[in-house]
């Protein structure tokens, strides 16, 4: 049913105040930079970005982003099975610490991980050439803080809420009669799972998944103390652009910031259309 | 007409009928359950990967933040420059909070309480700072009024300083944390419906009088717990305000910066005691979102029978 709803009084307030405060703070200053980037013209444009640093930075970016939210994938969705399905002490304290990588700052994961995964940490010591891990990877052990292992563990960390919280709602939503109608129909519980659970919580794995990624590509805080910060091998866009600004190369670091943006713009629009597809999955 | 009437050929003792129910009752939980020793497993390797990602962080800080005793934590928070970057940081969360408060409730307002064009395209712009990387912005205001930025010039002739200052750290505050608030009251006010305002409405009371009699005390839980998610990020962003504070110690240093400091200097348990104020801060919003989800699930359900 469709019906108006201009009873109400405040439209043009609410909506001027709204549309006021997005065009001074969001609006302008994008388009702005946009406009900067083509300020410099186009060979400019893509010397500045792709450049060899750049590119190298763009890979470890987007492939260390990408091994992170793939782990969240199945982590996040165990998470969210045991949660919605299983009863056990602990589980609301368990259901409330999921989004502790959005309350804790970026920086203090950062410093914390670092300590934690560095060669004499408590975790990095096990990797080191005579800790209990370490010596099946030879002489060098296996080193996690400042290299792209440690990336990947720092994009972990504050990308794992996305998948659980995707999945969990859709995942209480599906009707218990699916699954007895395909045990009567004589499934097991594996066979259920694959035909009927995996098919219906998918693109809510899609979407949580495409979250994970699209928050990782960005991030800068809790990465920065453990990458190492190398050219070519360990720096993340973020810290190129960054490197860039501090050169006052505002048109390098412009050129930088407009890649990164056409890709966080096109996740934005896969998570809507997908996001879409969700919830019409948890309201059917 | 003969009616079937279906009689057990032997009475059935109440015993019997009591297994057969357990029997049912085991064979439905067979159906959607799993064996209790593989959900104790799933169960176990869920609650390990937890610790392993997210109690890990939250052990160092605190493990680090008192290694050499209470007496220099509390040296380590207890000086000038700490207290600096104390004082910013609140002086930030202060002006930032309540300017997207306000922005929130209104742009709630507008998107749920009313039918127009673009409505979409509002909410995806509304949601842009997630998916914008802090240090873009960041970037976008040193852009604008950074020394080579466009208005640097007209700034520097009137010797106004917006980067590397307070008001480029409160623009990137407030860039970064505008959804918060926005986004908890759309949701909780689209499931809500607009029936008792319009009813207010009828009844002649004014758009004031709806607001503050109806509207406000049925959306304070979610509202609430808009403002002290901005807050938690107000108060930790570090990226954003990273890149336009210029690291002045002692002037444009937030507690997330100094943490950086800190820690760059080698100064670690300095650093983990300053970090530990902000992992409680992040409890805390933990705690009272949690208890406040509950609330508002309670309200909704309530409102709807």
């Amino acid at each position: 049913m469709k019906r108006s709803h201009r009873v109400l009084p405040g439209f043009g307030l609410s909506l001027g105040i709204t549309l006021l405060y997005l065009s001074i703070l969001v609006l302008i200053p994008l388009s702005l930079l946009f406009w900067n980037a083509g300020g410099g013209g186009w060979e400019h444009f893509k010397s500045a970005a792709f450049s060899p640093r750049a590119l190298a930075s763009y890979k470890i970016t987007f492939g260390a982003s990408f091994v992170a939210a793939t782990i969240n994938l199945f982590a996040g969705m165990l998470i969210a099975w045991v949660l919605v399905r299983y009863r056990f002490p602990g589980r609301s304290f368990m259901d409330a610490l999921v989004d502790l990588p959005f309350a804790l700052p970026t920086a203090v994961g950062g410093i914390a991980l670092t300590t934690a995964y560095a060669p004499n940490g408590f975790i990095g010591r096990q990797f080191a050439p005579d800790g209990i891990i370490g010596r099946h990877f030879g002489p060098e052990g296996l080193k996690l803080a400042y290299t792209p292992i440690g990336i990947v563990i720092a994009l972990t960390f504050i990308s794992l809420p996305f998948v659980v919280r995707t999945v969990q709602p859709v995942l209480g939503g599906l009707d218990a009669q699916l699954e007895e109608a395909a045990s009567s129909l004589g499934a097991n519980r594996f066979q259920t799972f694959r035909r009927v659970i995996f098919p219906y919580i998918w693109p809510a794995l899609l979407t949580g998944w495409t979250l994970g990624f699209a928050r990782a590509l960005g991030e800068y805080g809790s990465v920065v103390f453990i990458a190492g910060n190398q050219p070519l091998k360990t720096e993340i866009v973020p810290l190129l652009i960054i490197t860039r600004l501090e050169e006052y190369d505002y048109p390098g670091a412009t050129a930088l910031a407009v890649v990164m943006l056409t890709a966080s713009f096109s996740l934005l629009l896969a998570i809507n259309t997908l996001s879409r597809w969700t919830n019409r999955r948890a309201s059917a | 007409m003969k009616t079937l009437v279906v009689t057990s050929p032997v009475p059935v003792s109440p015993t019997q009928s009591q297994a057969t129910t357990r029997d049912a009752k085991r064979a439905a939980t067979r159906a959607t359950s799993e064996p209790r020793l593989l959900q104790w497993f799933l169960i176990a390797l869920a609650v390990g990967t937890m610790g392993l990602i997210l109690v890990v962080p939250l052990f160092v800080v605190f493990s680090e933040a008192f290694s050499k005793g209470l007496e220099l934590y509390k040296a380590s928070i207890v000086n000038a420059e700490a207290m600096s970057a104390i004082k910013l940081t609140l002086l930030v969360a202060f002006v930032a909070v309540p300017i997207n408060t306000v922005f929130g409730v209104a742009a709630a307002w507008a998107i749920t309480r009313f039918q127009f064009k673009g409505k979409g395209a509002l909410i995806t712009l509304i949601d842009l700072p997630f998916a914008v990387s802090p240090v873009i912005s960041g970037l976008i205001f040193v852009l604008m009024f950074g020394r080579r930025g466009i208005f640097g010039p007209f700034l520097q002739a009137h010797d106004w300083k917006i980067i590397f200052a307070l008001p480029g750290i409160i623009l990137a505050t407030l860039f970064v944390t505008f959804p918060f608030v926005a986004r908890q009251l759309i949701a909780f006010m689209e499931s809500q419906g607009a029936e008792e305002e319009e009813a207010a409405v009828t009844l002649g009371a004014n758009g004031f009088q709806t607001f503050w009699r109806i509207t406000l005390p049925n959306i304070k839980w979610a509202l609430l717990t808009g403002i002290i998610l901005c807050n938690a990020r107000a108060m930790g962003e570090f990226g954003a305000v990273s890149v336009v504070s210029g690291h002045v110690r002692g002037q444009t240093n937030t507690i997330p910066l100094q943490v950086e400091i800190l820690y760059n200097e080698y100064q670690y348990t300095a650093s983990f005691a300053v970090a530990s104020l902000l992992t409680f801060l992040g409890l805390i919003t933990l705690g009272i979102k949690t208890a406040l989800e509950w609330k508002t699930a309670r309200q909704l359900k309530e409102g709807q029978t």
